[in-house]
């Protein structure tokens, strides 16, 4: 049992003088991701507000006024202009000044008075489609409360009464929505990059070649080298974390040991994606390009932007060999949704699998010397 | 109590039936092939413990590539081969316990100092504490990195790299060391110490197996083959290749032509019938000529040309001579297309 691993106390001595030795490179590794969470915690809100809007009323009454300031305190629309044709308003649009144009008609007042329905043109630039979205409901929302408020003269409830309460986010802030998911991305970032360099750089200099005229046995070898950067890792976990709670105030309502924990079947199978990826690039540039292969999916397959419910089949399948997909959940869960170990588990394992996984058919790589050949 | 020294007797019966000890490396038949291209044809060869063998040949002809057949770096398409008495296709961990490996780009970690190089590929091979420290300090005296401990190897000359990676590789006590290149770039001075070094070593029973481009390395081995484009082509002492009737055909010999003019009297020379070959060598030209001329009418002719020669003399044919008759003969018999270069 002791053979198998044989070399791996050497190899982590010498791993962790590299560390020390280039401190300077640990630094920028571990300070750029809270930089990039910085740009991106404060840079993004995925909220939908104060859409540019163009009107065109064409009726100017009391009532036609009363309509468009309820659209203004939806908080979803700011009016950019006000126009006198549907030519001017089209204009708008077609420029990208507006996303929205709003016209209502010389006989809006009119047909409320008359009791008659009254039609208000919306047109909305569908070329983002969660811009429209937005616009669309609460356009739609609030002609319908318009219309209830007029049909319902004596103070009568609504026959069903919805009430919807947000759980966990109840301001849908942004961050919190946001930040758990990025730290899955930036974690990955960060250990896969790194294993997967520290491999290479052998490579590149023969030393590997040399270590493979040792006695030194694969899973000794990659052991030694993938444990300081789990310790790296963690480190930089908890970093994260700490940023995320403290500078962007994002409540951690689950354990945060339980998170920590967690993590590492997540920073394990980044690390052994990092050795795998390290056992066929043959140089520093050719490991970069295979890194930036596996983070593209875990971006957009991992739910970490696109709900995975609403992905085409294929690619839902997809999302679950995507180990971001499996931690979203967990810093997900564990941050906004306080769940525990029992809702957990599951992902955790499936991690903890990936990773053995890889780092086997990683040894297995290794074992044949199919990369110095 | 009984069983240790029944035991014992076991032991020394087994070591009385393996007195006459294996060869350091036996090479039967080794082939290497990558795809469609040979790269080690059919090479046998045996190297004798003490021995210092040097293994010679052009750039790609399949030094390095043998080199990784017998460390077990690369596995064999065909043959057999054993080193230190194990077989390198079914024991080759056993065999990496055993022997030390230096790669042509003295393979150290830059951003690591001279000890903690030391000390990583110590614990690699899994010596304990107190025979490290022993070991290093034996292996700092030998190549004398004393001053340096504390310096990281990107730091150090080639000279002092070359010793450090020859620490590294005999710090865990192998009798067996391939050295691959180890003087390549490496200034006149080092790489004198350095052979005597390696003696000095082969004098405590340490086999050296060695690939060199320098000629006169070629001649300090105690055995020598040359390889040339995946066959082995010499194979001996170099006093035994000089021999080689291929070298010096029948009814030929060697001469040794000292000239104030060589460039003229080289162009002369090849234009005389009865001279088969000529080179220059510094201030002397050396020729292959049939062995019906007489000496001093060589000289006549050549002043008659108006040479002035200082000295004819017999000669005994260098390693390099040895090696450029073989590749043109190798050539000429169409054992590879590829044109050789002319050493």
């Amino acid at each position: 049992m002791r053979d198998i691993f044989r070399g791996f106390g050497a190899v982590f001595y010498k791993e962790t003088l590299h560390v020390r030795r280039d401190f300077g490179t640990l630094f920028f590794s571990l300070i750029i991701p809270l930089l990039q969470m910085l740009l991106l915690g404060y840079g993004i809100d995925t909220n939908i507000r104060q859409i540019n809007t163009v009107v065109f009323n064409a009726d100017g009454r009391q009532e036609s006024r009363e309509l468009l300031d309820r659209l203004k305190n939806s908080d979803t629309f700011r009016i950019r202009r006000y126009v006198n044709s549907d030519h001017e308003m089209n204009d708008m649009i077609i420029a990208g000044k507006a996303r929205v144009g709003i016209k209502i008609p010389v006989d809006y007042s009119d047909k409320l008075l008359h009791q008659m329905s009254a039609q208000v043109l919306v047109l909305i630039d569908g070329s983002d489609s969660t811009v429209a979205g937005q616009a669309i409901n609460v356009t739609t929302a609030i002609g319908l409360d318009e219309s209830l408020r007029r049909a319902l003269v004596n103070n009568e409830t609504f026959a069903v009464d919805m009430r919807p309460k947000l759980l966990f986010n109840p301001d849908s802030r942004s961050p919190n929505f946001f930040l758990p998911g990025l730290t899955a991305i930036l974690l990955l970032n960060v250990t896969t990059f790194l294993t997967a360099f520290s491999i290479v750089r052998e490579k590149e200099r023969g030393t590997l070649e040399q270590l493979f005229v040792t006695p030194v046995k694969p899973m000794g070898l990659l052991l030694g080298k993938l444990l300081p950067y789990l310790g790296i890792g963690f480190f930089e976990l908890i970093l994260i974390l700490t940023f995320m709670r403290f500078v962007f105030h994002v409540p951690i309502h689950g354990s945060v040991f339980l998170l920590a924990f967690l993590s590492l079947p997540y920073i394990f199978v980044s690390l052994s994606l990092g050795i795998l990826i390290s056992s066929k690039a043959n140089s520093q540039s050719e490991a970069m390009q295979l890194a930036f292969l596996t983070i593209l999916p875990s971006i957009f397959f991992s739910g970490y932007i696109f709900p995975r419910e609403t992905m085409p089949n294929f690619f839902y399948v997809l999302s679950y060999f995507v180990p971001a997909t499996y931690f979203i959940n967990i810093t997900r869960g564990v941050i906004l949704r306080g769940a525990g170990i029992v809702h957990l588990w599951p992902d955790a394992l499936a991690l903890f699998a990936m990773g053995t996984f890889l780092l086997v058919i990683a040894a297995r790589r290794f074992q044949n010397k199919v990369i110095v050949a | 109590m009984p069983k240790s020294p029944g035991k014992t007797t076991r032991d020394v019966q087994r070591n009385g039936g393996t007195e006459a000890p294996d060869p350091a490396i036996s090479a039967r038949g080794l082939v290497r092939k990558f795809g469609d291209f040979t790269a080690v044809n059919d090479v046998s060869f045996t190297v004798a413990r003490g021995e210092i063998f040097g293994f010679l040949g052009p750039n790609g002809s399949g030094k390095t590539t043998v080199i990784k057949l017998l460390t077990g770096l690369l596995p064999l398409s065909g043959g057999e081969a054993s080193v230190e008495g194990l077989n390198v296709r079914t024991d080759s961990e056993r065999v990496r316990e055993r022997i030390g490996y230096m790669s042509q780009n003295f393979s150290l970690y830059p951003d690591l100092t001279v000890t903690e190089n030391l000390t990583f590929y110590g614990r690699i091979y899994g010596l304990n504490p107190e025979r490290l420290k022993k070991r290093i300090d034996d292996v700092v005296q030998m190549n004398g990195l004393g001053p340096y401990l504390n310096r990281l190897a990107a730091q150090l000359s080639g000279g002092w790299k070359q010793r450090l990676a020859l620490g590294c590789a005999m710090l865990h006590e192998p009798k067996l060391l391939f050295l691959d290149e180890p003087t390549a770039g490496i200034d006149p001075v080092a790489r004198r110490q350095l052979w005597d070094l390696l003696f000095d070593l082969s004098g405590h029973g340490v086999t050296f197996f060695v690939t060199t481009h320098y000629m006169d390395e070629a001649e300090r081995c105690s055995h020598v083959a040359y390889i040339y484009y995946g066959k082995l082509i010499a194979d001996g002492t170099p006093n035994s290749l000089r021999e080689l009737p291929d070298v010096t055909p029948a009814g030929t010999m060697r001469v040794e032509i000292t000239t104030p003019e060589v460039t003229r009297a080289l162009k002369i020379a090849r234009g005389i019938p009865g001279i088969r070959s000529a080179t220059i060598f510094g201030q002397s030209i050396h020729a292959l000529i049939e062995d019906h001329f007489d000496l001093d009418d060589l000289r006549g002719q050549l002043l008659q040309q108006g040479i002035a020669v200082a000295e004819i003399r017999p000669l005994a044919p260098s390693l390099e001579d040895v090696f450029v008759e073989l590749t043109y003969k190798n050539q000429a018999n169409g054992a590879s297309e590829t044109e050789a270069r002319r050493a």
